[in-house]
């Protein structure tokens, strides 16, 4: 019997690599009086519900399309979050 | 009439600011001059012209961090006064991030920058942009946006609708709205819009790119001449 | 000398990628051995991409000299008088493995590095171009690098609020596993405003600007070098990604502090960074620099001497402050909130000394990292297959159906319109674009002249492959008629040379015969060399690419109003073919690539002469106000041309009906590529003035046709050959590209 599980996967740009984003951010920040911001990194949260037999398996799915597709490893690092399946059928 | 004096908010980031300024001056005869973000005060001049680009380099959102800048506080202040604000295209993000304008602008359905040609039809004429226009007339501009398809929940849309207060929507010469004649995917058509009181509005296509023929159209001179008006009246 | 780091040998040496001889001659000259900063220093100085030690002794055969040329080859771009006391000041560049590794922030650091170039000699970037190449369209990674350079492009130059008017981009099977990427870049500048790139004065204060410094594209100068393999996966850290944002803020302040007097030298940071900018700097003025690596602004903690000195993080600058002026410097970067650091002097011993950690941690002299690194006299051969033979349209077999065949080609990737592509780029902005992408030419008007210019990027990889000095002579054969067509003269060009492994016999031929056959031509022309880059090593797994030297040219119309676009205008217009007969050949043609999957063959013969006399009649034609429109052709042939001079920029369109003579074959006659060819539309009245005109340039005229109706109609040899729809044409014109691109 297969379910669906809700997984997150947390894209973010590796450390060493700059953020211009997050950098304007925290300049603006910085302009409009908001004191103690050190740093600002922007990354992505993308949700999926994913279908499959275990959680296990669904995990595995997740990690291969977001090392795959939704991160890019030249610039990006991924987490993978599965939660417990939501609906069974 | 005496000739008023535009204001021109630059940011860090701002690329369409020397387009508005040659516009305002040497095509619809004004005063203007630019004023810099960190700028605490706006006295002195009858209206402001917020320009296209990048402010802050659209980062966060398009228009999301110019609205911590010091010159959005007398900006407001201008637009509570009821003189006239208006915004092209990145203008037209920050006012609406500033809480000046309705709605939101989301990335154009292609998720891609669309710069050519677009036409708008004039929806009303009590707005900055459209007062020298006749309901109905439609003027061919250019665009250049990857964030203008205007975005508003289906009951705002429809308090925004029955106001009025949709100045342009994008459509095709003889007026029709035509899915091919909305380049972004904005709900209603819709390129431009002002608030209630009508002094402060806004659109995505560049009027400061249409002003002679060398530049392949001259649809923005009809804009330029409702500023004009408008401020007058 | 401290710095407590181990001393590298030969080993290290060669994994910097020296050789073994380069290595025991840089022993030789320090008489010692260098630490691992000098080692890296000079790794990196000695590449291909910075020493250009392959291709210097080919490269000093351009013609460089001409009385506009304020500023020739060898500083940050070239610079050319254009009248009214200003300077055109432009480059073109590539960015090819940045690309290939990520093409967004590959081919849009490689617009950020073009504008840094041009602005850093004070001229105010004014319009941008950009030379494309990818692999066929119909291999989802081929399009998804194109979809990502091209969006990758756009934002910058759109965020930077520099128009793109113009272009090219092509599309060959080569290209899968090396795309190229080719950024142009023009700016103005008053003449007598120009800064260069030098450091001569003792005692001046050296800044770095603009962004802070991070691991970012370590080694890439080195990277840039070396031949692709699947190595090339454990180096995806080296990639920069640029800030566009940034750069706007650097370019308002760099050109703020250069209306005063308080810069002696300004350099873009690029290649090899902090190391490549200050050698050259100081080496050109015969001086030395004593840099303090623990003042440059970080945006990571313990980086090494080495990676400071090597690192590629964009948006950065070195300035040249004239003792005493540095407060003034700091104000101007403070204002626009960019970090602003002295980090060394200028000093008068000609080396490059690095102080690290609170000691010296290296120096070399500053003339062997640049004026005396290595050059090589590489060994050349041409091809067995070379000289190739003729095509003829008699061997091929004519298209069963002439309108399919005008369909398929004008749809074809190679030439549908460009629309796709450039309507993601910002080309209006700056409101001077007068003649907008998809035309022989961009141009740009200066406001309150009534100068324009106009500027084209050319260059066939097909033509080049099959003969190199032909395909050479054709690049800026084609560039120069481009710029003729809309009117304007040209006053300069520049260059980029994308080659393979230079280390291979056939390549160096393919190299020398480019720049004989481009030389040959800027000769012709009278139009001289003011800059450009060569880009070698395009291969991977050994597969090289089709030599593309990639020609960009700027004109000068003295006066906008008589700019001529490609559009014909109204109903009734005559239709005249300017140029000599074109021989029945279809070498190297697009119709040999589109119908028979055939890239060989002789490409035309350039005819120089021909050429020049043409460019002198398409101008007076324009200057005269008598052409209306004005396409030249190139590849595709006639009917190609023929389509694009039916759709206006602002989206109408107006039909031709056209009738070509019998002298060669009708597929010669329809796609026949031949050189030195344009189609002119005159109103009747002035068909005697443009026939006099041409008499008077020894150009021979027909008329061929005439302007209107609904659709494309096109005699051949008494038969009616295409007769086509409006409608059909544009669906396969217009939206061939975006379907292939986006499937």
């Amino acid at each position: 019997m297969s379910s669906s599980f809700g997984a997150q996967v947390l894209v973010r740009l590796r450390p060493s690599i700059y953020d211009p984003q997050g950098e304007a951010i925290r300049r603006s920040l910085a302009s409009a009086g908001v004191e103690g911001i050190e740093s600002v990194r922007q990354g992505k949260l993308i949700e999926l519900e994913v279908r499959a037999d275990s959680a296990e398996e669904a995990e595995a799915r997740v990690r291969e399309i977001a090392a795959r597709v939704l991160a890019n490893p030249v610039l990006e690092d991924h987490v993978v979050e599965v939660g417990p399946d939501s609906v069974a059928s | 009439m005496a000739r008023r004096r535009f204001a021109i908010p630059v940011f860090p980031g701002t690329n369409c600011e020397e387009d508005v300024l040659h516009a305002l001056r040497a095509v619809a005869g004004q005063e203007a001059e630019l004023v810099w973000h960190q700028e605490r005060s706006l006295a002195g001049f009858d209206a402001a012209v917020i320009p296209g680009g990048f402010a802050h380099g659209d980062y966060l959102r398009a228009g999301a961090l110019a609205r911590f800048s010091p010159v959005m506080e007398p900006l407001a202040a201008m637009a509570e006064s009821g003189r006239l604000v208006v915004g092209i295209c990145n203008g037209f993000q920050i006012l609406q991030e500033a809480g000046l304008l309705p709605g939101a602008m989301q990335r154009n359905r292609s998720l891609a920058y669309v710069c050519r040609d677009v036409w708008v039809r004039t929806e009303e004429t009590g707005s900055p942009f459209t007062a020298a226009l006749t309901p109905g007339e439609t003027i061919r501009l250019p665009v250049g946006h990857a964030e203008g398809n205007f975005h508003l929940p289906d009951r705002d849309l429809e308090r925004l609708e029955a106001a009025g207060q949709v100045i342009f929507r994008y459509s095709e010469p003889d007026g029709s709205l035509t899915e091919a004649a909305n380049p972004n995917g904005s709900r209603h058509h819709i390129a431009g819009v002002r608030n209630r009181r009508g002094n402060v509005a806004a659109l995505m296509p560049h009027p400061d790119r249409a002003w002679e023929p060398a530049l392949g159209g001259t649809g923005g001179l009809r804009l330029f001449e409702s500023l004009v008006r408008w401020s007058e009246s | 000398m401290s710095g407590g780091e181990s001393v590298p040998g030969l080993e290290e040496a060669l994994a910097a990628g020296l050789t073994e001889a380069e290595y025991g001659e840089i022993r030789k000259r320090l008489g010692r051995t260098p630490n691992v900063n000098e080692l890296a220093m000079l790794s990196a100085m000695w590449s291909e991409h910075c020493s250009y030690k392959s291709s210097k002794r080919i490269l000093a055969g351009f013609p460089t000299e001409g009385p506009q040329v304020l500023q020739g080859p060898g500083e940050n771009a070239g610079a050319v008088a254009i009248g009214r006391g200003l300077a055109a000041v432009f480059k073109v560049e590539s960015h090819n493995h940045p690309t290939f590794i990520e093409p967004y922030q590959g081919a849009a650091t490689g617009v950020g590095g073009i504008l840094r170039d041009v602005f850093t000699m004070g001229a105010r970037p004014v319009a941008l171009m950009n030379a494309l190449r990818f692999g066929p369209l119909d291999i989802p990674k081929n399009r998804a690098l194109l979809s990502g350079a091209v969006a990758g492009i756009a934002n910058y130059g759109n965020s930077m609020g520099i128009p793109t008017v113009g272009g090219e981009v092509a599309f060959e099977t080569c290209h899968s596993l090396n795309p190229l990427v080719n950024a142009f870049a023009l700016g103005v500048a008053p003449v007598d405003r120009i800064f260069l790139a030098r450091a001569d004065h003792p005692g001046d204060t050296v800044f770095c600007v603009g962004a802070k410094t991070g691991r970012d594209g370590i080694h890439g100068a080195s990277m840039a070098s070396a031949e692709f393999d699947e190595a090339a996966e454990a180096k995806l850290p080296t990639v920069q990604v640029g800030d566009p944002f940034l750069e706007k803020l650097l370019m308002e302040a760099c050109l703020e502090l250069m209306r005063g007097d308080a810069l002696a030298g300004v350099q873009d940071m690029g290649a090899a960074g902090l190391t490549c900018s200050s050698a050259e700097m100081a080496s050109r003025g015969g001086a030395g620099i004593l840099m303090d690596l623990d003042r440059v602004p970080q945006r990571e903690t313990g980086m090494a001497a080495w990676e400071l000195l090597l690192s590629e993080s964009q948006e950065r600058m070195l300035l040249v402050v004239r003792v005493g002026r540095e407060r003034e410097v700091e104000r101007v970067f403070e204002r626009w909130d960019l970090d602003a650091a002295a980090v060394g002097r200028i000093t008068g011993d000609g080396l490059l000394r690095v102080r690290h950690g609170g000691g010296e941690v290296g120096a070399v002299p500053c003339r062997l990292l640049t004026d005396e690194a290595p050059v090589y006299e590489r060994p050349r051969a041409a091809p067995e297959s070379f000289p190739e033979p003729e095509v003829r349209a008699g061997e091929l077999g004519e298209p069963a159906d002439w309108n399919r065949a005008v369909l398929r080609l004008v749809g074809s990737p190679g030439l549908a319109s460009r629309r796709h592509i450039y309507e993601q780029y910002d080309h209006m902005v700056r409101s001077d674009t007068i003649a907008r992408p998809g035309g022989d030419a961009g141009v740009v008007r200066i406001k309150g002249t009534p100068l324009g210019l106009a500027m084209t990027l050319d260059g066939n990889g097909r033509y080049s492959l099959r003969d190199p000095r032909r395909g050479g002579a054709l690049a800026v054969s084609e560039a120069c008629r481009n710029l003729a067509a809309v009117g304007a003269t040209p006053v300069g060009a520049t260059n980029c040379l994308n080659f393979g492994n230079p280390e291979k016999p056939e390549v160096m031929w393919q190299l020398a015969e480019s720049v004989r056959g481009m030389t040959e031509a800027l000769g012709a022309f009278g139009v001289p060399i003011t800059g450009g880059n060569v880009s070698l090593y395009n291969e991977t797994d050994g597969e090289g690419i089709f030599p593309t030297p990639v020609v960009g040219v700027v004109g000068v119309l003295d006066d906008v109003s008589t700019l001529v676009r490609q559009h014909f205008v109204e109903e009734g217009d005559l239709v005249f073919l300017l140029g000599p007969d074109a021989d029945d050949a279809l070498g190297a043609s697009e119709y040999l690539k589109v119908f028979h999957g055939r890239t060989d063959g002789r490409p035309p013969a350039p005819g120089l002469d021909a050429e020049l006399r043409l460019h002198a009649a398409l101008r007076s034609l324009a200057a005269a106000g008598i052409s209306r429109s004005a396409k030249d052709l190139s590849e595709g042939g006639l009917a190609q041309a023929a389509v694009e001079s039916l759709f206006a920029p602002d989206g109408s369109c107006i039909g031709a009906s056209l009738a070509l003579g019998d002298s060669v074959p009708a597929t010669t006659a329809l796609f026949g590529e031949a050189s030195a060819r344009a189609l002119v539309s005159v109103r009747p009245a002035r068909a005697d003035a443009l026939a006099a005109v041409a008499e008077r340039h020894r150009v021979p005229a027909r008329r061929v046709g005439r302007v209107g109706g609904e659709s494309l109609r096109i005699r051949v040899n008494g038969d009616e050959a295409v007769g086509l729809s409006l409608d059909r044409v544009a669906d396969s014109f217009l939206h061939g590209l975006a379907r292939a691109a986006r499937a």
